[in-house]
């Protein structure tokens, strides 16, 4: 195990390498760098623009650098001083803006997570051991139903329910009058009222997903042969159903939970867009739109590296869970 | 050997020529067989055809041409199409529109003039604008269906610039439903072309792939896809626009294909047939093409089927942020543009129809997948 450990840590490594080169690539593929853009803004606005300042500026944040030298500064900076760089558009140190940003982020996935699996497994189980019945075929349509919706219509449409039914179309995630009041059980609530729409825009899909994979992991698992034997034996068939049949069918959920991590991570994006959440994906969105390529840079290196490590989580549960898989990779 | 083979032709009787064609069209037809038997699948088959259909002669069907706007008629409601005028039965028609204040939120609506009364002609010359060329060449003005002189007629209603929304969803699924598939081919052989190099040789060439493979997959999907759009220069063509997106979307997607292919190639290539091809002297290009692909590209087909929702979606949310297409280019994305606001879906719900059909694809596709994955494995 601890080999097995050890060889996929030194592949992720190399993987972190080669992403942070791609990334580096992608933010500065546009056509002209932030500069351009803040320049075409003040001609727009009527002021004029000091040729020399702008080379000035240009050479303070090292844009006139070839690509390479460039490159080796973000990254280095990253990996020695955990600085990001500076966030052109909202002139402040990226990191800053991503330690404001991370806590909403991550407490909005870990919960979505939690009720996707609270959902998925028990109707899962459910549609699997009352096959074919009146249940299972709504379960099965919600779930087909929930994977073709994109999020953002699915965010539209129940912003629309919600203000029809509420009036109140719930964005953001506190009212307008809570945003700055101190902690109480009323803010609290307050968050909870707003925190349902995101949850179930981003967590349907997933939960559809899951839902699909529990039922056929556990009809595989029930017209095994050893759920005859424990019938033959006389046990009961809840018994066997709790206590051989779900825990082998729950193995692939329980191994695929990094790949769900990062799912909802990064699905939240198009979300937070349209929800108007204070999460990372909003942020980011306008700094893609104003090329400001450090902000925009380090949060697509941050969701690969949460991709990175969800895999990674992913790979070290599946080998803990299926000694079969450890030891096929490990051999080749 | 020609000879050889013809000589051994002739002395089969009917009835093992019968066997032999039987066995070697068996699988296709097979799949077929039980493809059929699938009903949602069946169905979704026919809309979806259906949908193309409509698309490719979409000039014809829309009543407005791709650069048509009616100032006059902004944010319609969908036209009401009468059979009956007090009671007499007159066939399809509909009543001519004015304008009305609403008496409580003072907004201006288009109300039904009952005085004035336009038949819907079928097969009729459109108004002026609404001309285009069959295939680019020849001039025509013919549509499915136009009122009379005078009429209006907005099936889902007009948007903010008075332009026809049943029309603009028919323009826009040329782009909507042909991204998806120009990108899932483009996947498709970028993926096949790394999965077989990756499975027929192994070693070095594998692990090469494999490490790309993984660095791909290690970005997180939508927001590289956001980071990839957002560079692709806002003065360019939506022709060329719409030829990087279908590239975008599908350098993302290949790697998933690749893994597919290269585990299938593993367990083919040491299947008896495949030696027996290497020493009768085929090139490697041949053995992969003639006789490893075929083996397994039903699961392949599979596997592309349920990519393309996808690859839908991925187009959809894409242009809906602003990142993709953009206005005046026309896709079911950018028609959902107008919804991102609040009031827009308040006032003027008829603008979230283009959904349904979003809706309606990416379900029909689910399906069909769903009914090809059942069917590929026919010996089951």
């Amino acid at each position: 195990m601890v080999k097995f450990i050890a060889r996929k840590l030194s592949i992720m490594c190399l993987t972190v390498f080669l992403i942070s080169f791609a990334v580096f690539f992608i933010i500065t593929l546009p056509p002209g760098d932030f500069l351009t853009t803040y320049i075409g803004r003040l001609t727009a606005a009527g002021e004029s623009v000091d040729p020399v300042m702008i080379e000035k500026l240009r050479e303070q944040y090292g844009l006139d650098q070839p690509f390479v030298i460039q490159y080796w500064r973000w990254f280095s900076n990253i990996i020695f001083h955990g600085d990001f760089g500076y966030s052109f558009s909202l002139a402040m140190p990226v990191t800053t803006i991503i330690r404001a940003y991370i806590v909403p982020t991550m407490v909005l996935s870990l919960v979505t997570m939690l009720f996707t699996y609270l959902i998925s497994i028990p109707v899962g189980i459910y549609s699997a051991v009352h096959q074919y019945s009146v249940g299972d075929y709504a379960f099965t349509t919600i779930g087909f139903l929930g994977q073709a919706i994109p999020n953002f219509l699915l965010a539209i449409i129940l912003m629309f329910l919600s203000f029809r039914w509420t009036g109140d179309t719930m964005l953001g995630l506190f009212s307008p009058g809570m945003q700055n009041a101190p902690w109480s059980m009323a803010k609290f609530l307050d968050l909870a009222k707003h925190s349902i729409i995101p949850i179930i825009v981003i967590g349907t899909g997933n939960t559809c997903g899951l839902m699909r994979t529990m039922r056929s992991q556990m009809l595989d698992e029930l017209n095994k042969n050893y759920v005859m034997t424990g019938k033959a034996k006389g046990m009961k068939a809840a018994a066997i159903r709790y206590k051989y049949c779900v825990r082998a069918a729950v193995n692939p959920i329980v191994s695929s939970i990094g790949w769900s991590l990062v799912g909802i991570f990064t699905g939240s994006t198009v979300t937070a867009i349209v929800l108007n959440l204070p999460s990372m994906g909003a942020i980011m969105y306008s700094a893609l739109i104003d090329q400001d390529m450090y902000l925009a840079g380090s949060w697509l290196f941050l969701m690969a590296i949460v991709t990175v490590v969800g895999t990674f989580i992913s790979d070290i549960l599946l080998a803990w869970l299926d000694p079969r898989a450890r030891k096929e990779y490990l051999k080749g | 050997m020609e000879k050889v083979r013809t000589n051994k032709k002739d002395t089969r009787t009917k009835q093992e020529k019968k066997n032999d064609k039987y066995y070697y069209a068996s699988q296709w037809s097979l799949i077929g067989r039980k493809f059929k038997k699938h009903k949602l699948a069946m169905v979704s088959t026919y809309i979806l055809l259906f949908f193309y259909i409509v698309t490719i002669f979409g000039n014809f069907v829309a009543p407005q041409g791709t650069e048509q706007y009616d100032g006059r008629y902004v944010n319609c409601a969908p036209t009401k199409v009468h059979m009956f005028h007090e009671g007499k039965f007159v066939g399809p028609f509909v009543y001519g529109l004015k304008m009305e204040r609403n008496p409580e939120t003072y907004m201006l609506m288009f109300a039904e003039n009952e005085e004035e009364i336009y038949r819907i002609r079928f097969f009729a010359q459109g108004e002026e604008g609404s001309e285009y060329k069959i295939l680019g060449l020849i001039p025509c003005n013919l549509h499915l269906f136009v009122p009379e002189e005078g009429g209006k007629l907005f099936l889902f209603g007009t948007d903010n610039m008075g332009r026809d929304l049943f029309s603009r969803v028919i323009h826009g699924a040329k782009i909507s439903l042909f991204i998806p598939i120009v990108g899932m081919l483009l996947t498709l052989i970028l993926g096949l072309f790394m999965g077989s190099l990756a499975g027929y040789f192994g070693g070095w060439i594998d692990t090469v792939i494999q490490r790309l493979v993984e660095v791909v997959r290690s970005f997180p999907q939508v927001p590289l896809w956001m980071a990839l759009s957002a560079a692709i220069p806002k003065t360019l063509k939506p022709a060329q626009v719409f030829m990087l997106m279908t590239l975008i979307l599908s350098l993302i997607s290949w790697p998933d294909l690749s893994r597919v292919v290269r585990s299938k190639f593993i367990s083919v290539k040491k299947e008896d047939y495949i030696m027996a091809a290497q020493i009768s002297g085929a090139s490697v290009a041949s053995v992969i093409i003639r006789h490893m692909i075929p083996s397994f590209i039903s699961y392949i087909i599979v596997n592309m089927t349920m990519a393309i929702p996808n690859l839908i979606i991925g187009e959809t949310t894409l242009s809906f942020l602003g990142l993709g297409l953009r206005s005046p280019a026309t896709s079911w994305g950018v028609l959902l543009q107008e919804t991102n606001k609040l009031e827009t879906i308040m006032f003027y719900g008829w603008k979230l129809i283009p959904m349904l059909f979003v809706f309606l694809t990416v379900l029909a596709f689910n399906f069909m997948g769903d009914g090809l994955r059942d069917a590929a494995d026919p010996y089951k």
